[in-house]
């Protein structure tokens, strides 16, 4: 299907940061360029200028974690041609999923003096539970040169071309030490999708799992090596239950280390 | 007896969701509310049982505009709570670090978010097709700012190098030698921004503001100091429970705090630019005294020329650290063993204001409870007083411009609604 002349691009933000919509500002080099090929129609973020959708191109950020948040997905989907969800909290739910495994009104008693005055819901879902998504890009945050990637990739009507494999690959390919072997630092590298660039053991520490599972993970195996590292049931629940713990591998590789901590 | 509403839908270059919503009766300003509807993310709740070591990369992602901030109040907090300090060359890292932020905050806010306002423009964006070489000014700021993060930090959203007790692994002399060339640059543009934003049309208000800041004995404070406040209070910051006070309003998701005794106050550039102006490094000071800003600025519209000295002094300050720079060993300092519980609170200055953390211990290390105050829930009732005067004073005006000099109001102060919590719709009711 032919692109229009200049298709439009809106932002749209759930629970989060800020920081996935943030990165697209960040692209300094592109910004601009990217706003010659693309009208900004919505982005609340930076610009006061609102236009009505139908919108080409959607990113949208965040978890569904509120009872209005349903609606508007549902509209936010129904005017978007093609939608892109950023971030860990929009494809995995992100660190506000940990409500999943708690109790939300004690959460909510634990935080505000007057719970009744928060509307909420008991858990933090991704996107793609509640409407059909056509793209899904990871991170905790996302990576600029991925985002400028799936762009391009709509630009240009073909497929984003965005590594599943695991961070390991891309650590080897730098060069870098493994912290596994070398120092005996528990990481989630051989776990987790690539795309941030293996900064972490480029920095001297363990891969915590920022972009959520590899294509093929095998977290089994995962499980026993961070245990013979000396991590003990409870700290192997934490590390996969951080900002992608609604993530199915890295879910049950959580849940399988609990049942191991409670005999 | 008039009757008129306006409603805007989404108060647009925040970060974050929020609404304002005011109602006046005749011609009396009845209501005021900063309304903040992002959505409650629990950050206290979900931190307790979690070990200490993960409290910096964990509350770094209650914003990613300011992420470094929470690294750095929650290592302050714990460091405190386990009776460590952090000194030194580490020390200047983090400062550095901090520094980084501040550069890409304060010229995020300055260029993409708020001149917009003053040249009559909806975006950065529509400015840049009359005014390219401002924009391309910011912009080259921003990404400076970005790459001191990404040298020190391994990337500028929530940063991975950051640990209690310092950093995992320190730079190498020559990777900070290779943004020298950029920082120096980037000085040049701050003192091209402050002379920029010196020439934007000022509305003449003043506010009698309360001002609350960190004040270091030596430098212009970012990660120590005593809190101090312009009506004379003088903490160490462990203090901070003794002189402030959170309360829990209807219309919002965010925490109010206000002095005990005293109101409403406000922290930010402006706060610590009252405060701390003695404090600017040369280039600063000298830049502020050219474009004949005063030593307290009470103007709300001026944040935005405080904004950029303090940009001047992040860049200056970042090449004086940068130059006494050796490769610190090891990269950090290593927690005392403990086995009791403890407790620990800091504060440090986030590009938006006073960010301060608290953490309770048990003997294992596990967190009990988590406090955080973020900037902006501090400033959410003085925002509340800003836009009750504006009103007031502006009651003349046609509704339409009634409501974007609101909007205006609230922008000054640069607030960050995914920390205080988020969404901002403003509702502007006349009966």
């Amino acid at each position: 299907m032919p692109l229009p002349h200049h298709p439009k691009l809106a932002v749209f933000k759930f629970a989060s940061c800020d920081g996935c919509q943030l990165t697209l500002l960040d692209c300094e080099d592109d910004l601009l360029a990217v706003t010659t090929r693309l009208e900004i129609a919505d982005f609340r973020e930076a610009s006061s200028w609102v236009l009505s959708g139908p919108y080409d191109l959607a990113l949208v950020e965040g978890s569904v974690t509120t009872p209005s948040d349903l609606e508007r997905v549902a509209e936010i989907r129904a005017q978007s041609k093609f939608l892109v969800t950023i971030g860990a909290c929009a494809t995995a739910g992100g660190i506000q999923a940990l409500r999943n495994f708690g109790d939300v009104d004690e959460f909510r008693r634990a935080v505000y003096a007057h719970p009744e005055y928060i509307r909420t819901l008991a858990t933090s879902t991704p996107i793609r539970d509640h409407v059909p998504v056509d793209f899904e890009l990871r991170g905790c945050p996302i990576d600029k040169g991925q985002l400028i990637e799936v762009i391009s990739a709509y630009l240009g009507g073909r497929a984003p071309n965005v590594a599943t494999e695991s961070v390991c690959i891309e650590c080897k390919r730098r060069g870098q030490v493994c912290v596994v072997v070398a120092h005996g630092t528990p990481c989630l590298g051989p776990v987790t999708q690539t795309g941030c660039g293996a900064i972490c053991p480029g920095f001297h520490r363990g891969c915590y799992g920022c972009f959520g599972p590899q294509d093929t993970p095998n977290t089994v195996s995962m499980v026993r090596k961070l245990s013979e590292l000396g991590m003990d049931p409870p700290a192997i629940t934490r590390i996969f239950r951080t900002f992608n713990a609604m993530a199915p591998a890295f879910r049950a590789a959580g849940d399988a280390a609990e049942k191991e901590a409670v005999p | 007896m008039t009757e008129r509403t306006i409603a805007v839908d989404y108060l647009a270059r925040v970060e974050g969701e929020g609404a304002l919503h005011v109602r006046i009766h005749d011609r009396t300003v009845e209501e005021v509310e900063l309304r903040i509807f992002e959505p409650p993310r629990f950050f206290e709740a979900f931190l307790r049982g979690r070990n200490y070591t993960e409290a910096p990369d964990i509350t770094a992602r209650i914003c990613g505009i300011c992420p470094v901030a929470y690294q750095m109040s929650s290592c302050h907090a714990l460091e405190r709570a386990l009776g460590m300090h952090v000194g030194g060359t580490l020390r200047d890292l983090r400062r550095l670090l901090y520094c980084g932020e501040w550069i890409e905050s304060h010229a995020l806010h300055i260029y993409l978010l708020h001149a917009p306002d003053f040249l009559g423009y909806p975006d950065a964006i529509r400015l840049a097709k009359d005014h390219p070489d401002a924009v391309k000014r910011g912009l080259a700021l921003k990404k400076t700012g970005n790459a001191i993060m990404r040298v020190l930090g391994g990337r500028e959203i929530h940063p991975i190098n950051v640990r209690v007790g310092g950093f995992y692994r320190c730079p190498a002399r020559e990777e900070l030698e290779a943004l020298r060339v950029d920082v120096e640059a980037a000085l040049v543009l701050a003192e091209e921004t402050v002379r920029f934003v010196a020439g934007f049309p000022f509305p003449a208000v003043e506010e009698d503001y309360e001002f609350v800041a960190l004040r270091h004995s030596e430098e212009y404070p970012l990660n120590e100091g005593r809190i101090e406040s312009s009506a004379g209070l003088s903490i160490d910051p462990a203090e901070f429970d003794g002189a402030f006070e959170e309360v829990h309003v209807p219309h919002s998701n965010a925490l109010h705090s206000v002095r005990k005794g005293a109101g409403s106050y406000l922290v930010g550039p402006m706060a610590r630019y009252a405060l701390n102006h003695d404090r600017l490094t040369p280039r600063a000071a000298r830049v502020a005294r050219e474009v004949g800003l005063e030593p307290v600025v009470r103007n709300p519209f001026r944040s935005v020329l405080v904004r950029a000295v303090e940009t001047v002094f992040a860049c200056e300050e970042a090449l004086r650290l940068m130059d006494r720079y050796r490769m610190p060993e090891p990269a950090w300092v290593e927690p005392p063993p403990f086995d009791h519980p403890t407790h620990g609170a800091a504060a440090t200055e986030a590009p938006r204001g006073l960010l301060y953390h608290a953490y309770d211990l048990d003997a294992h290390g596990a967190i009990r409870s988590a406090r955080i105050v973020a900037p902006t829930s501090q400033n959410q009732k003085r925002i509340e007083d800003d836009v009750r005067h504006l009103v007031e004073r502006s009651l003349d005006l046609e509704t339409p411009a009634l409501t974007s000099a609101c909007e205006r109001a609230i922008r000054n102060h640069d607030p960050c609604i995914s920390c205080a919590t988020h969404f901002l719709d403003l509702d502007l009711v006349r009966e």
